[in-house]
């Protein structure tokens, strides 16, 4: 019981006002949107790169704070998805010949249900359980792959070379530039479907299901379909999340989706701030960066820099980006004031 | 029938490794209600340190000891630094916390000992065990030590004070508290005996796995799923469930087709889950009431 319980009260403002606590106001979208169309504009390729990674897995973050934010469920499995996701992208575009962008849809309809059925055993499990047996999920996914009946459509341990598309229409821009904006215009479909599902009806009944399981049955949330229903949109966004990192990266291979991809992803869900959307994007900058900063700060020791970082993060900002935005729009407040 | 209970015996074997980290798993749940997904990486620390103990020059058994009193006041330091003070944070903010501790101790351990595989002795030998050739002295030697352990933690949690004090303060910490437990101290107590257990885990597991800073991360997984199989509340079931998926491990690879090494890991995951759906509270546990 202690899990649910304790994101509830950890997290009271989402109760009071849902719409703003877990979004930005327009003003500030606005900003981080435009920062988002015109720094491209100024930077190398690779920055560009690094920038359209944040973006898709900052979408991976999304889809894991939907199903934990929203609906109080735990997942260490999300690499499953993602993996499931890349795969499918790779073997549509390589195999079959399909257009890059046809394939996602495909991708996030097969992790959809892939999620949904999950959720199924899933729907008895609650706090370490679940966390138990979706780490068992993520752990078992890179074996499934480099298995031998697949072989011929996965490249088995080898995996697959996906190629990269070029700019359409005659475009004057790289290929990379190209595939920032096409990533841009996906998360923010996404992200803007994501916060209107949150104010649904559905997003309603997910919160009332994290906040009290019991009362949300007896008012009448039908809280099994729910669930899964809340896995199912959860492993279909990571699914699409990973067929543009198969093709930002051009690879899919079993062994780059082990438990370590889960746990960073677990990881730029807390330190974005659980059950806040735009804390998605910070946690993935976060699950970029911080590796590469931890690395120079001593080569040797980066898992153990990272490990402290981490700690950091635990004990002195518990509610991740959320709690310093919070703070920073308190002085805001303020100085408007004065 | 020859073979059968040729893969009964070695399954039981393997079987003794989960068995040992099963019962730290459990004992460590038991204390603070949580998996603690860096208890095989602790582990793994403090073999390295009963190995560099010996490259000094210290005799098996007083590295053994020695190790043994280190881990458990490293288990106890891990504690009172590190999670005392987020023992009211989410489950969320934990699970989070045990992966910083995985990342920092086999960063460490990689740093000062380096990744290159290295031998480790066994003090029963490994010559085979009554002339059988399924197993040896060691595996014999290492069931011996997972029972007794068993039977110790038995007694202690049994008829001692202090042992019947953890319990209470595990169960109801409330009225625990209000006879006059130190609940907190309870815990950390609590993690000092899962270290010093993941500890003999480890120094038996790392003459038959190598010794590397990443020898435990299958292991701990299949101690997990005989955790859950026996049951998250008991160390008997923890035990017997490290034993079954031991056995249930070599079955299946041996009777089931296109069941090969690669993909003996999802089986145990397929068992944890299965376990999980068709009875959470495992074997041996208590099914847990909620109230309303």
């Amino acid at each position: 019981m202690s899990a649910v319980e304790d994101v509830v009260t950890e997290a009271p403002a989402v109760e009071a006002v849902p719409k703003r606590s877990m979004t930005l106001g327009y003003g500030t979208s606005l900003v981080v949107l435009a920062a988002l169309i015109l720094t491209p504009l100024f930077v190398k390729n690779f920055i560009i790169f690094q920038m359209t990674q944040i973006l898709y897995f900052g979408l991976a973050v999304l889809a894991l704070n939907i199903l934990t934010g929203g609906s109080g469920q735990f997942s260490l499995g999300q690499s499953a998805f993602y993996a499931v996701g890349a795969y499918t992208s790779a073997i549509l575009m390589e195999h079959v010949g399909m257009n890059y962008a046809l394939t996602l849809p495909v991708a996030g309809a097969i992790c959809f249900g892939f999620g949904f059925l999950f959720g199924q055993p899933a729907l008895r499990l609650s706090g370490v359980y679940l966390a138990l047996a979706t780490f068992a999920l993520a752990v078992a996914m890179p074996q499934l792959l480099k298995l031998g009946y697949f072989e011929h459509w996965t490249g088995g341990v080898q995996g697959l070379v996906v190629t990269k598309p070029d700019a359409p229409f005659g475009l004057p821009m790289s290929q990379d530039m190209w595939l920032y904006y096409f990533t841009l215009a996906i998360t923010i479909a996404i992200y803007i479907f994501s916060v209107n599902l949150l104010k649904s009806r559905s997003g309603r009944a997910f919160m009332a299901i994290r906040d009290n399981e019991i009362a949300a049955s007896a008012m009448g949330v039908d809280v099994a379909l729910y669930k899964t229903l809340a896995f199912g949109v959860s492993a279909g966004i990571t699914g699409v999340a990973g067929g543009l990192g198969a093709i930002a990266v051009q690879f899919v291979a079993p062994d780059s989706f082990t438990i370590t991809l889960a746990i960073q992803l677990f990881l730029g869900m807390v330190v974005g701030g659980v059950g806040w959307l735009p804390g998605s994007i910070v946690g993935a900058a976060f699950i970029i960066f911080v590796p590469n900063i931890a690395e120079g700060i001593s080569k040797g020791l980066s898992g153990a820099v990272f490990g402290v970082l981490l700690f950091l993060v635990i004990f002195l900002v518990p509610h991740g980006a959320r709690q310093v935005a919070i703070v920073a729009q308190q002085l805001i407040g303020k100085l408007k004031k004065t | 029938m020859e073979l059968f209970i040729n893969q009964v015996l070695a399954g039981i074997a393997t079987g003794a490794i989960y068995a040992c980290m099963a019962l730290a798993v459990v004992m460590i749940y038991q204390a603070i209600d949580h998996l603690n997904f860096a208890q095989g990486e602790m582990a793994m620390f403090s073999t390295f340190i009963s190995w560099q103990l010996m490259q000094w020059g210290v005799p098996y058994w007083w590295a053994f000891l020695l190790t043994l009193a280190l881990s458990f006041a490293g288990g106890i330091a891990i504690e009172r630094l590190l999670f005392r003070p987020l023992a009211k944070a989410p489950i969320l903010t934990n699970v989070a916390g045990f992966i910083a501790l995985f990342a920092i101790i086999n960063s460490v351990a990689g740093l000062t000992w380096d990744f290159t595989i290295k031998q480790y002795p066994t003090p029963f030998g490994s010559s085979p065990f009554l002339g059988s050739q399924l197993i040896s002295t060691h595996q014999a030697g290492m069931i011996g030590v997972t029972v007794g352990l068993l039977i110790l933690l038995y007694l202690f949690f049994q008829f001692t004070r202090i042992g019947l004090a953890m319990r209470a303060a595990a169960s109801v910490p409330e009225s625990a508290r209000l006879v006059g437990i130190n609940t907190s101290w309870m815990i950390a107590l609590g993690w000092g005996m899962a270290a010093a257990i993941g500890s003999i885990a480890g120094m038996l597991i790392a003459p038959v796995v190598f010794l590397e800073p990443n020898m435990m991360g299958g292991v701990l997984i299949y101690g997990f799923a005989a955790a859950v199989l026996g049951g998250l509340t008991s160390p008997l079931g923890a035990v017997v469930g490290g034993f079954l998926v031991g056995v249930f491990e070599n079955l299946a690879g041996t009777y089931i087709p296109g069941v090969g090494n690669e993909l003996k890991l999802p089986i145990a995951l397929a068992l944890i889950i299965t376990v999980l759906v068709v009875k959470p509270a495992g074997l041996f546990g208590r099914p847990i009431v909620k109230r309303v």
